[in-house]
This record gives structure tokens, sequence and C-alpha cells, in this order.
């Protein structure tokens, strides 16, 4: 039973427009409508609700839920089941992301689209399992060894974890590449009001399926179709033939591993084919920017107290604003730089010691003060906490 | 099929002559086992486009790409779990996946525990050739004690892994074990473990002159061959002697390696149950209940 998304039967499946929920379970209301058909998963908190969330729904939508038999299994066969001709995610937290690395890699590599949800809490290590961190936001882009691109979205309300999955499978079908939901333990364990958009609202995307000639189809070069350099996809079992593997590779896909030119041509591609969209990728929220010398620069969790300090300092007249990277990888620069030039302070309270500060810090080259709020131990910075940093401004 | 088929003739059908010449050393048990799987595959009329050849990392992981078909080289030990969603997202596909000993066993092993619990519909080819060859000849999880290996120089202390016995224990629907010695068995084997819904994996004992054999007295092909045959024996044999031999007979054979079918059983696999369970669940909304 191949699987055919069938919107009437998940709305079914997912019930009201209008419902209360976990920040866990809207990522998987999020995959469900973006079509999502495979699920590999194994337990762990704060995660945990996302999995047992798939498998109550996936098999009702006649999608397939497996708990696999740890995060590598999870990942390998969410990959698999991607060139099985699914859509499919993953979701995990910390621990569960790092043993994910490898095949993370490996995604990148062979071009396969897939979600991986990642719930942080906080680390090194098993930390503190039921609370929140920002702890691997520098992972999701450095995790793995080698060079590659990554796409990572963060959530700050639960309607974003709704929609951001929906949309992490769109840039995963889109660009081929695994993308990030990095999204936290208080967004994952907050209850909040989503609406389900409408069938009419929901914008899907799928990969572009092989359709040429099979004698003249090549697997892993620009689209012989389009003009973009993302490969048409070669589904297992439509008679393409195609080998894939994550050694080094030349254009048919056979392993390439001893010439310098063949790794440069290929990671190249794998690489600009996402940072070449950076502007039509660039999604960002501005709060009162206009005439802001302060901002915050946050994203996930920590806007929410940022906003609320913003606010506070705005009702006593400071000029303070916020820009919030709904997107954070591939990173927007441009609006960093843009910022940079017009303020006198970037302030980046984060969940962790200093994270997506250090790609500001590169962007701003010198031009404005940014200074790094970092808060860890799974508490969320308070409003007043971040306000002290607009005092005396 | 009243044509006379020959290895030549099979290997213009099955081969991707544009990835030779092949990683393999002289002496390699490799290329023989790939033809065994051509046999099978020519005998069963397996259809190649909807055919899925998955390995890990190692010299017979390299095998799916020699094979013109869908492939996917994938990271090492982890074959088998990357197939596990392949199965899933089109059980209408047939997957054979390529693995060797240290792949499969060692760093691979909790996938290939819980594909055989789970009874995962793939049929596993496992070339045991008792090191990791690729990598120049470190000891291996099923390497006979004593063995020579470069991480093991005053030979090896650790038990070797029996996988058959492991794959039999867990309930696997098919296990079986062979040499590549061994001529016709392996292919009625392949074929059985192709055709057998449920998890199926068929060991080779396979030679690697250059990374074990040299080490271990073994680097002349033909003697590594006799190894095999002085060191193994069939289940049945085995059996027999235990029950009815002498303490002197039973003494000789008591180390050697048993070859054949360990395990020929139907019982029902994961997407077998899967697929009840999804018609369970479709029923039931009909009928409304909101559980």
């Amino acid at each position: 039973m191949t699987y055919k998304r069938d919107p009437e039967l998940i709305r079914k499946v997912l019930g009201k427009k209008v419902q209360f929920i976990l920040g866990d379970m809207a990522c998987v209301y999020g995959g469900l409508l973006a079509g999502c058909s495979f699920f590999g998963g194994y337990p762990i908190t704060p995660a945990s609700e996302v999995t047992e969330g798939m498998a109550r729904r996936l098999p009702r939508v006649k999608g397939t839920y497996m708990q696999m038999e740890d995060e590598i299994g999870s990942i390998a066969a969410v990959i698999g089941a991607a060139w099985g001709g699914a859509k499919s995610m993953t979701a995990t937290s910390g621990p569960g992301f790092s043993l994910m690395m490898e095949n993370y890699g490996f995604a990148a590599m062979t071009e396969t689209p897939c979600v991986i949800v990642n719930i942080q809490r906080t680390g090194p290590s098993t930390g503190q399992p039921t609370l929140g961190a920002q702890g691997d936001m520098m992972q999701a882009k450095w995790g793995t060894h080698g060079d590659f691109e990554a796409i990572a979205l963060a959530p700050s309300t639960v309607q974003e974890c709704m929609d951001f999955t929906i949309e992490a499978f769109n840039l995963a079908e889109k660009y081929r590449n695994p993308v990030c939901v990095m999204a936290d333990g208080e967004i994952g364990h907050l209850r909040e009001r989503v609406v389900i958009p409408d069938e009419k609202d929901l914008k899907i995307i799928n990969r572009v399926p092989a359709t040429i000639d099979k004698k003249k189809f090549i697997p892993f070069t620009n689209s012989q179709t389009r003009n973009s350099k993302v490969p048409d996809f070669p589904t297992f079992g439509t008679g393409y033939h195609t080998y894939v593997t994550g050694l080094t590779h030349n254009e048919k896909g056979f392993p390439a591993t001893d010439k310098q030119p063949d790794h440069e041509k290929l990671v190249k591609r794998i690489t600009t084919k996402i940072t070449d969209d950076l502007d039509k990728l660039t999604n960002v929220e501005k709060l009162f920017l206009d005439d802001a010398k302060t901002v915050f620069v946050t994203y996930g969790a920590t806007a929410r107290p940022a906003e609320s300090a913003m606010e506070m300092a705005r009702a006593k007249g400071k000029k303070v604003g916020m820009l919030r990277l709904k997107l954070v990888w591939p990173f927007p620069f441009k609006e960093i730089q843009k910022l940079a030039s017009k303020v006198d302070e970037i302030i980046v309270p984060e969940m962790n010691l200093g994270q997506i500060v250090h790609p500001v810090r590169e962007y701003v080259e010198g031009q404005c003060k940014v200074v790094s709020a970092p808060k860890i131990g799974g508490e969320m910075h308070l409003p007043h906490e971040l306000y002290k940093y607009l005092e005396g401004k | 099929m009243s044509e006379v088929r020959t290895a030549d003739k099979l290997n213009k059908k099955y081969l991707r002559e544009d990835m030779w010449p092949t990683i393999f050393c002289n002496g390699c048990g490799h290329g023989v086992v790939l033809d065994y799987a051509f046999w099978a595959i020519e005998e069963l009329d397996l259809d190649m486009d909807k055919t899925v050849f998955v390995s890990g990392i190692g010299c017979s992981s390299r095998l799916p790409g020699y094979i013109n078909a869908d492939g996917l080289h994938t990271t090492h030990g982890r074959a088998i779990a990357f197939a596990t969603g392949i199965k899933a997202a089109n059980p209408d596909l047939n997957i054979i996946i390529f693995t060797g000993d240290g792949d499969c066993s060692g760093i691979g092993g909790n996938h290939l525990i819980h594909a055989a619990r789970r009874n995962i519909d793939v049929t596993v080819i496992m070339i045991n050739n008792f090191t990791y060859g690729m990598t120049g000849g470190q000891l291996a999880p099923t390497a006979p004690l004593g063995s020579i290996a470069t991480t093991a120089p005053y030979g090896n202390i650790e038990h070797p892994f029996d996988i058959c016995e492991l794959a039999k224990a867990l309930g696997a629907n098919y296990v079986a074990r062979w040499s590549v010695t061994h001529p016709y068995q392996p292919i009625k084997s392949i074929k059985e473990g192709i055709q057998k819904k449920g998890f199926s994996i068929i060991e080779f004992l396979s030679p690697c002159p250059t990374a074990y054999g040299r080490r271990n007295k073994l680097g002349d092909i033909k003697k590594h061959w006799k190894w095999y045959d002085d060191n193994t024996i069939l289940i049945e044999d085995y059996n027999k002697i235990m029950k009815y031999g002498t303490d002197e007979e039973k003494e000789k054979i008591k180390n050697k390696i048993q070859c054949g079918v360990f395990q020929d059983i139907e019982k029902s696999g994961f997407f077998e149950q899967y697929e009840k369970l999804v018609e369970r669940l479709q029923e039931k909304q009909v009928k409304g209940d909101k559980k």
C-alpha cells in the first residue's frame, strides 16, 4: 500500500479546525497536513509526544509509523523511506540529535528530502531532560562532518510548530535537503490555540519526480527539466536504476573519491542550491525596526520574553526593536548587515551560552555593539531580566 | 527456460559495467557471492525495476554499485535500518541487502537484531570474511579465536559471534549459512530467502586473502578454500554425529562451523501486521469510533 495523501481523511483524523494543543502535537499535525507518510522515531523527552502523536494518527491516515531501535535507525529509516517515495520525518531531542548527525550528513550528501523535529533540551550529555534549551542551534549547522548547507526553522509559538513543520517539508522537497524544525522544550511542551489551515490555504510542495528518458537521465546534476541546481528525483522502483552513495560521487552517482575537482563540484552544487536562494528563503519578523536603536535578535521561545521586554521599554519611550529569525539556517546575514548599519546595539538572548550570537557578530563586522544575553539551566529569560539589558538606554 | 544461461550472459544482463573495474582483490570471494545472487535473481525472474539493493560500508557494501538496479550505499552498519524505511514506503519493492560481518554484526548489530525480531521483509546477504578488509585487516566480531588481525597482533582472544544462531533465536523466517566453496546450495538459499515473506539472512563464509589470509597462513587462495572444507560441516552431519557418533568423532567436529539452513519458518512479518492494523483502524473510523 503506497501512500496517497487524502486531505479529507487527514482532516477527519486531526479533528476540529481550532484546537488547544501541545507544541509537540502541532508538529504532528503539521507533518500529517504536509503529507508525511512515514515516521520513524525513538522515545526521548521532551519530544516523545511527537512520536506518540504520530503512533496514534499516522496509521489512521494510512501512513506508516515505526518505533525504531534507536535514533540512528530512525533517521536511517526516514531517509530510506524518502527514496522509497515517502515524505518522511522523525522527532528527537539533544542526545538523539547527536546520534543522528552522521546520517544527517548522509541525507545532505545524497540530496534526500526529510524532516527532523528537534525539541531541544539542556545539555551537554543527558542534561535536564524535561527542561528546554536552544543548545543545538550550532549542531544543526555544524554537527555533521564536512561541508553542507543546513536549513533550520525555529518556531516561537505552537501555531508555528505546525506551520513550520509544513514549511520544513516544503523546503525539504524543494531543495532535496534535510530540514530541521529547531523547537525547544518550552514551545514543545506549551499548550496554545492553533488554527488548522483550510486545504485551499495550504501550500504543499512536492519533489519534482524524474520523468525524462531513462537512458538520458543524470541523477546528480542540475535538473534536466528545469532551471535549477536541484536534480529531479528518481524514486526507487520507477526504473531509473539510480545508485545513491554517501561517497563523493560524479553526476551519474558513481563513486569519484580521488580527485579534488569532483568533490568540489558536488559539494558546491549541493550547498549553493540553497545559498543561491537565500533571499527567497529569508523569513524574519521585524518589530519596531524603523526607529530602533537597540534591537533584540531572537528566535524560538526566547522571542517571547524579548518581545515583552521590548514592549516594557517602548512604554518608557526607549527605541527598542526586535528582529526574529523564523528561519535560522541558512543564516539571513543580509538582514543583520542592514540592521548593523543603522542601530547602536544588538542584543542576542539565547537559552545557551551564546550560539547564534556568533554569526550575528560575524556579519555585524563591528558596525554596532553586539551583546550576548545567555540563560541556561532550563528556565526561560524573564522579561525583566532582558529589560535590564536595556536600562540606561 | 530452454535458453542456455551462462555466467557471461548473466553478467551482461545484471552488471553495471560503467562501474568497472571493481575494487576487489585477487582471490576475494565477493564476486562469487554476487554471482550466486545473479543466478538466484535470474531463476526467480525478479523484476530489476522493482528490486533495490542496499548496503552499508565495507568491501561487500560496494556490491550494489555493480548491479544495474536501484542501489542505496549508506552509512556503516545502518543498511538494514535504511532498508526498513524503503520497504515501509513501498512494500512492493524487493529489498536485498549486501553487508559484511563487521557492518552487520559489529557496528550494525542492533539494527540486525531488531529487523529480525520485527521480521521485516528483506533479504540480507552477509559476507563474512572474518575481518575489516577495506580498512586493512582489523579484528572483526566473527574472527576465530587465535586469529591474527592488525588490531589483534598477538591473536584474537574474543569469542566469535555466530550470526545465524542469533538470527534463529530472534525468530527470523529464513536463516542459512554457506561458504563460497559450496557450488549450488547458496543459489537455492538466496532464492528461498528472496521468496520468503519476512526477514531472511544468508551468511557466506568468503575469503579475504589480502587482509585476513596473509596474516593467518591462508594467503594462498587454495589453502583458504581448503580451510573452509576442513572447518565447516553440514548441519545434518553435525547433528547426526552429535547424536550417534563416538566421543572421538564428536571431539573432531565440535568446533566446526555449521553450514546449511538453520531456520525456515512462516512467522507473520511487520508490514503484514501493519496492513491489518491500518485496515482495522479504517473500519473503526467508518463506524465513528473516536478513540
